[in-house]
């Protein structure tokens, strides 16, 4: 073992030195090169940060193939110019995600920030464009505070806020008779921001809520809530769960007996691709949500159909607001003639878009925040079934955001 | 590590024999990084502003590694609860300073080392009636508890976090010394920074008081029979450590001007506690090694492949494997003059 | 809280602390006979779940699908320790740390490649597919019953294995010393395979028959992992016993705490095992 590496010693210590220049070299000839100088020829470039592994990944690729089919359907172009992604996985971890925009930001010079899913990623990710003043559209994430309180020029959001498809759920809830509630999330920013937009229409109308259930992040173990539910004894249940959480809860809420007797609510997210995995469980629940997959309407048609021919799988409303991300961005560049240069009006072009979407036509508010219509669906053979405007055109408050003031 | 003094032979040279040819291999490589700047945009047109930041953001993880590392390599006590102390300096700045204009580095500072330093002793003093694996369950405990006391906390933003909007201001009698806005004059900061908790925890171990905690770390009872009292010595380090990593989460916060309870979650403690293990235990310098390498070949092999956690964890799989005394350990081997080389090979079957 | 639900909410609590006591098993034996400290016992938990989903489908038997799961798992467990951990036996505890952190990246990343993103679940088998009414409103699911039921034979079974076998008390004694077992002739290479495969594959099943009641989606096997080392901790390392108790108390714990104080819930089972810890540094039921 001696006599073999003593040979190299002389040597070593150059080496390591320079392996650490070679590290860093690598590092910066892995990241793609990118020119100074904005020329028509070059293609825009959109940066898709969004979650690429972990719970998440399905809405991360969802949003990406709804992106990319929008610009495909448009020869590959927006605004006149082609468009070139580079894709960064979040890791849904908010701790990295100020460094992970810099990186889209100052490492690719991205002319585009699109992401997240997670709203506590997004909020680092607002945050970093807050300083450089990039172009930002947040295609998932419901964090209130996104287009509300820290609302600004260059950062737009195609999905929704927390509140939005929540808070058409209290009117449902009261119009249908229900005067005593339980609401139960996780204890985090999206649940609390949900349940506060059901609560606000709910008790305004005179309804009450008999308790709000907080269960830890991202505990699944809902027994006992669900025996606490059984003893409340209340008119109505109204959830937010999402993903793995969803599935569990509407098994769960299904084979403790509660589904004959309270009706469960939701915002639309607890039967959002995860109708298959719950099964009979699901069978009428009612949700509200800015979209259903059976949405009649052409446009919808059309989109679930090429969706379906390219990627081999259903579309779903990660995609739809993946899609209108570029919808809303080709509007922007073909206003300013695919000059990006011109930022201000291309906001403005932005700001009066009309999208014509798959969830039906929708504008941007002047938080820039979706004004869309709010469906009411129910879940009747596997499918979240529409059947009805639960509110239309509906704006997000946008609690103190000073761009919404007038 | 080979210059574990025994306690009964405290001589001052020993925390300092780090082998000389490898010293030098690691002044190189500090000048290296020091020298960034005044070459990043040469050699790197484009990706400069990105690599300076995060260059800097990885010396800032650095000094959380070395913080565990005094902990974990030193002391013997394996923490997974200490992002918890990073997160709470990273917190205290946010909360402590005022909202829309710079907070004062010269109050702030203090006070949030101050704060953290209370946590630590507190918990400190808790956790260390328990030993090994107990003691990284009870601190993975009290790192769940803060991680989630944040986490419900809706002055502090919840689980969304909260911003800092501007970088604390360094100023005496009103006139600005230097400004941290700048991403030059930060990065030279975090350097210094890095650089001082470096040269701080050197000689903390090259003093008495260095050599019993590191004969605690190796065999608490034989520390016990020569007459000290191990506890009181893991106490102070452990105080120590969650300072060290509460300056480290206050720089982060200043930086990135989001703070967030993830930065509590014990998969950041994990995160840094194997970039310590990577890196070379009980080594300090071991650390920052492990810290650069495994942000690096994170960055690299992402922007090379999608399947880059198949990549990264099959790497870290070889790199245990082959690398008993971590990066650390293979740089000071490969540059060992032929005398100690022997020496140290032998140290290797001796200790295993 | 009248005297019915409050019998209810103990049932919660204990079929909780069962199903607990379920996922911990396999920790029990890693991470207490071999002190090897398994990152990876909640990526195993994830192989299992996404194993038996996708062999239902294949089998078309929920039973079948356990079974031949079980054979996979084993066999990961077994080429895991053969070609990996088999190195690390004599080095610091912490490298096993970091090999089985490594582990997890790679399994996340193959389950990924394999199954996708999709969030999936496992149909609970025909014949328990039932709720027994407990009140007017709540009844009770036959399929966790079974499963608690299922939780608590194993329970029994590892118990007898380690207490009373001759098996047993080679992994003891492999536990408290290695070489002396070495040197009676017993072949610890081949003992310490046995273990890392049987707890990789209990780690499994816990996934595969937690899979009905849950979901199976990427990242489960995180959410795990650190309930399992609080429930093996609490009760003392090494220690069966203790690991059931533990798993009770924290099961019934969380239950209780989630009605009785619902805003400190989400730190409760951390507080219990500080709690714990303070007053017994080495668990409730450490070995001497």
């Amino acid at each position: 073992m001696t006599t073999f590496k003593t040979s190299f010693s002389r040597r070593a210590a150059v080496k390591a030195a320079m392996a650490f220049g070679v590290g860093l070299a690598a590092a910066g000839a892995m990241t793609a090169t990118t020119s100074t100088g904005a020329n028509a020829a070059d293609p825009v470039k959109v940066g898709l940060m969004l979650p690429y592994s972990g719970t998440y990944a399905a809405l991360g690729e969802a949003i990406t193939n709804g992106f990319n089919l929008a610009v495909e359907e448009s020869g590959g172009k927006l605004g006149g110019r082609d468009i070139s992604t580079v894709k960064l996985d979040d890791e849904s971890d908010p701790g990295k995600a100020v460094q992970n925009a810099n990186k889209m930001i100052k490492g690719e010079n991205v002319d585009l920030l699109v992401g997240t899913v997670h709203s506590g990623v997004a909020m680092g990710m607002v945050r970093a464009v807050k300083d450089s003043g990039t172009l930002m559209m947040i295609p998932n994430a419901g964090a209130g505070p996104a287009t509300g309180q820290l609302c600004s020029e260059n950062v737009f959001r195609t999905s929704f806020s927390n509140w939005q498809p929540a808070y058409p759920m209290g009117d449902v809830a009261y119009d249908k008779g229900y005067r005593n509630v339980v609401t139960m999330t996780w204890k985090y920013g999206a649940g609390e921001e949900a349940v506060a937009g059901f609560k606000e229409a709910f008790t305004k109308r005179g309804g009450k809520i008999a308790q709000e259930i907080y269960v830890p992040f991202p505990n699944v173990e809902f027994q006992a809530n669900l025996t606490e539910i059984a003893s409340l004894k209340p008119d109505a249940v109204f959830v937010f769960f999402a993903g793995g959480g969803a599935v569990k809860f509407v098994k769960d809420y299904a084979a403790a007996g509660l589904k004959g007797s309270v009706p469960l609510l939701g915002s639309g997210f607890l039967t959002e691709g995860t109708l298959q995995a719950q099964g009979d469980a699901a069978e009428g629940i009612l949700t509200t949500l800015h979209y259903a997959d059976t949405l009649d309407n052409p446009k919808n048609k059309a989109f679930r159909d090429a969706y379906k021919a390219k990627f081999g799988k259903e579309a779903d409303i990660y995609a739809v607001q993946g899609y209108d991300t570029a919808q809303l961005f080709q509007i922007g560049l073909e206003a300013v003639g695919g000059d990006m240069a011109r930022k201000d009006e291309l906001i403005k072009a932005m700001e009066q878009a009309k999208i014509n979407s798959p969830r039906g036509d929708f504008t941007i508010s002047a938080a820039h925040n979706p004004v869309q219509d709010i469906y009411l669906r129910e879940v009747r053979n596997g499918e979240n079934v529409v059947i009805g405007v639960a509110a239309e055109d509906l704006s997000d408050p946008a609690p103190g955001c000073k761009m919404a003031t007038n | 590590m080979t210059t574990a003094a025994p306690v009964s032979r405290p001589t001052g040279a020993a925390a300092w024999s780090v082998p000389s040819r490898f010293a030098l291999l690691l002044l190189a490589l500090a000048a290296v990084l020091a020298f960034y700047p005044l070459y990043g945009e040469a050699l790197f047109p484009g990706q400069h502003d990105y690599f300076l930041q995060k260059l800097t953001a990885i010396m800032i993880l650095a000094m959380l590694a070395m913080s565990l590392d005094l902990l974990v390599g030193i002391g013997g006590m394996v923490s997974l609860g200490h992002a918890a102390f990073f997160g709470l300096g990273g917190y205290a700045l946010a909360l402590l300073g005022p909202e829309y204009e710079a907070a004062n580095l010269w109050t702030t500072l203090p006070m949030t080392l101050g704060a953290v330093g209370l946590a630590a002793l507190v918990i400190g003093a808790l956790s260390i009636r328990t030993g090994g694996i107990y003691f990284i369950m009870i601190t993975l405990a009290f790192g769940q508890m803060f991680y989630y006391v944040f986490n419900d906390a809706a002055f502090a933003g919840g689980s969304d976090g909260t911003y800092i909007y501007v970088r604390p201001a360094v100023a005496v009698f009103g006139v600005a010394l230097i400004d941290l806005g700048d991403a030059v004059t930060f990065f030279y900061v975090v350097f210094a920074a890095m650089m001082g908790t470096y040269v701080f925890l050197r000689v903390l171990l090259a003093s008495p008081f260095g050599k019993v905690l590191r004969g605690i770390g190796i065999n608490p009872q034989r520390v016990r029979g020569v007459g000290y009292n191990p506890d009181a010595y893991k106490l102070v380090a452990f105080v120590i450590g969650a300072m060290l990593a509460g300056l480290a989460g206050y720089l982060s916060a200043a930086q990135f001007g989001f703070v967030n309870p993830s930065m509590m979650s014990w998969h950041h403690s994990g995160t840094v506690l194997v970039m310590v293990i990577l890196g070379g235990l009980g080594t300090l310098h071991g650390a920052i090694l492990g810290a650069f390498a495994l942000e690096i070949l994170h960055a690299v092999i992402e922007a090379r492949t999608e399947h880059w956690l198949l990549v990264l964890g099959g790497l870290i799989i070889v790199m245990v494997l082959t690398l008993p005394k971590g990066i650390a350990g293979l740089l000071e081997r490969i540059t060992a003059p032929r005398a100690n080389r022997a020496r140290t090979g032998h140290e290797d079957r001796g200790e295993s | 809280m009248d005297f019915t639900f409050f019998l209810i909410q103990a049932l919660n609590g204990v079929q909780y602390g069962l199903l607990l006591f379920l996922i911990a098993s396999g920790l029990t034996l890693i991470f207490g006979i071999m002190h090897v400290i398994n990152l990876a016992h909640g990526a195993f938990y994830m192989v299992g779940a996404y194993l038996v989903w996708s062999l239902t489908g294949v089998f078309d038997s929920f039973v079948v699908a356990i079974l031949a799961s079980i054979v996979c798992a084993a066999a990961l467990g077994w080429v895991i320790e053969r070609f990996l951990v088999i190195h690390l036996y004599n080095r610091d505890h912490l490298d096993q740390v970091l090999l089985t952190y490594g582990l997890i990246l790679v399994l996340n990343e193959v389950q990924r490649m394999m199954f996708g993103s999709d969030v999936h679940s496992v149909a609970v088998p025909e014949a328990v597919r039932y709720s027994i009414p407990l009140t007017d409103m709540m009844s009770y699911p036959v399929y966790r019953l079974l499963l608690a039921g299922i939780c608590l034979a194993l329970a029994v079974a590892m118990y007898w294995i380690i207490q009373r076998t001759r098996l047993g008390m080679w992994i003891r004694a492999g536990a408290a010393n290695r070489e002396m077992t070495a040197s009676l002739g017993i072949d610890i290479r081949r003992l310490n395979a046995l273990v890392f495969a049987a707890g990789t594959a209990l780690a499994a099943f816990a996934g595969m028959i937690a899979a009905p009641l849950s979901s199976v989606y990427p990242g489960m096997g995180d959410n795990v992992i650190i309930i399992s080392f609080v429930v093996v901790v609490i009760g003392g390392i090494g220690s069966v016993k203790g690991a059931f108790l533990g798993a009770l108390a924290i099961g019934l714990t969380d239950t209780f705490g989630r009605v009785l104080l619902p805003e400190m819930s989400s730190v409760m089972v951390y507080a219990l095992m500080a709690a714990v810890l303070l007053w017994k540094p080495n668990g409730l039921f450490a070995r001497a």
